[in-house]
């Protein structure tokens, strides 16, 4: 039986009058991969920064492997967030640093691994994800796609536990983002992490979920499947499934 | 009537908020100093940027300033028949204001403006999220770098300020105004004392600190700041507001300064 690695116990979080999360719940299983979507400015890129600790609730409990994040000091979080590694919307790489620097970061600031060692699992990493030939690049250079898969690159230097990816493919063009998908699962077959994946490409990105949590108006509501998804009978989430799944279908019938 | 009591009294907060934020800042910015590893290579580079850099802006600030103060000095002077006083004025209106402050405006507008912004760019654009999510702290592999370097480059860039300006009032009170070069040179030496010294270079620490604090502070802030809006805009306002803030505390300062050492 697969073990809980983040609990969210009666989590609220409002941002001045507007609460985004209104005593919410959920459960993300180890191993397992969890797709989080809901309509924009519902309060997703929020519940990644709850679980990341980047946000602390207004009340409620974060639990990262059984241990409450919201009442640890900042010594105990940074432990906690060695287990994550993270693929932000944007990349977020070090726009001062190159490829290889960018890569290297984790390994040169966490470990005392000696510069050989550093250069060797870097480049190993870079020629995994289709980069060599691209270190000395700087992110301004690269394109949307391989500023991605440099973020995802640094993002498994520490081999994470967990891995959150936040917008994946958002504006990447078909072929990117099957390619972000595929390097998704030969990633997660390799280093077998958790992993929770914010996303807007919606139905595609069902097909990797083995669960879905939709936000809408402060509330989380898990499905164990896309099909789930669509029958729910909550009004707010079958007009979310409409908007999402039925532009996809009347594109499908145009084709 | 309750609206406006209510405006006050959300700005009073945000007030309070912010000056407990920058507060913050302060303290975990030179806390860095203490994290380890110390990202010593880090910090040369920054000194490099904040104060090397600045040398011939500052050179050239300095000649001509000195040069503005021996031309004015001597017309003044001149009235009461002190030309031989020039030297003293010169060199204590730089040694114990105008290098000081002259240096830390300067440097707040080519290094403070700059460093407002890289950081409030790493800010919008998630980098400093990404350090922290590595478990690297941010302080400590930005900001610290950045403190200590402000606090090395200024009063050395300040000392520099000082030299030149000399040299300025020089070439302009006895190069081109005749005023005897053994006289201007005398002049100095008597009146300036060392408490002039120790004036000027504390001034030097206090506004490097100001600098720094306020420009990297307001950067790192750049997402809390009300009205600023955001993106590249919101980058733009807040340095701009950090320049001025500085510019303002740095006069503030030099004020309180020189009430206390005088």
């Amino acid at each position: 039986m697969s073990q809980a690695v983040i609990q969210f116990k009666d989590v609220v979080k409002a941002f001045g009058k507007q609460t985004i999360l209104d005593r919410v719940n959920m459960t993300i299983d180890s191993g397992k991969t969890t797709v989080i979507a809901g309509p924009s400015g519902q309060g997703k890129s929020v519940t990644m920064k709850l679980i990341l600790g980047l946000l602390r609730p207004d009340s409620g409990e974060i639990l990262v492997e059984g241990h409450d994040i919201t009442k640890m000091r900042a010594k105990a979080l940074n432990e906690v967030r060695t287990k994550f590694g993270v693929l932000f919307q944007g990349s977020a790489l070090l726009d001062s640093l190159n490829v290889f620097a960018n890569v290297a970061l984790p390994l040169e600031e966490r470990t005392k691994m000696g510069s050989e060692e550093i250069r060797s699992r870097v480049l190993a990493i870079l020629a995994q994800l289709d980069l060599t030939g691209h270190e000395e690049k700087y992110p301004a250079q690269l394109s949307g796609g391989m500023r991605k898969r440099v973020g995802l690159a640094r993002a498994l230097m520490l081999q994470p536990e967990i891995m959150l990816f936040d917008e994946p493919t958002t504006g990447l063009d078909p072929e990117n983002t099957l390619e972000i998908y595929k390097l998704f699962l030969e990633t997660q077959k390799k280093f077998g992490y958790t992993s929770i994946i914010v996303s807007h490409d919606i139905p595609k990105v069902f097909n990797l979920a083995d669960q879905v949590i939709v936000i809408n108006k402060g509330k989380l509501s898990t499905f164990a499947s896309p099909e789930d998804i669509q029958q729910s009978e909550i009004p707010d989430i079958q007009a979310f499934v409409q908007y999402t799944m039925g532009k996809i279908y009347l594109s499908r019938e145009m084709e | 009537m309750i609206r406006y009591l209510e405006k006050i009294g959300s700005n009073t907060l945000w007030i309070l908020e912010d000056l407990g934020r920058m507060g913050s800042f302060l303290v975990l910015g030179l806390g860095g100093v203490f994290k380890r590893p110390f990202r010593f290579s880090a910090m040369i580079r920054q000194v490099r940027l904040i104060g090397a850099d600045s040398f011939w802006v500052i050179f050239f600030i300095a000649g001509f300033t000195g040069m503005v103060l021996g031309l004015q000095g001597y017309y003044t002077l001149r009235k009461f028949g002190s030309e031989g006083a020039l030297g003293s004025a010169v060199s204590l209106s730089l040694i114990r204001e105008l290098g000081p402050v002259l240096t830390a405006l300067m440097v707040t507008g080519r290094a403070g403006s700059a460093m407002c912004a890289e950081i409030g760019i790493m800010r919008n654009s998630e980098q400093l999220d990404a350090l922290e999510c590595m478990a690297i702290d941010p302080f400590r592999y930005l900001i610290t770098p950045k403190f200590l370097a402000t606090i090395i480059s200024v009063p050395i860039l300040t000392l520099i300020f000082n030299v030149v300006g000399i040299f300025g009032g020089y070439l302009a009170g006895c190069g081109l105004l005749g005023v005897n070069p053994g006289a201007y040179w005398s002049g100095m030496e008597q009146s300036v004392v060392n408490q002039d010294i120790n004036m000027g270079i504390i001034k030097s620490f206090v506004f490097a600190l100001v600098i720094v604090w306020v420009c990297a502070g307001r950067g790192y802030f750049v997402h809390r700041i009300r009205g600023a809006g955001f993106g590249a805009e919101g980058v733009s306002k807040v340095t701009t507001q950090a320049v001025v803030l500085s510019s303002i505390a740095i006069l503030i300062w030099d004020y309180l300064l020189t009430a206390i050492l005088l």
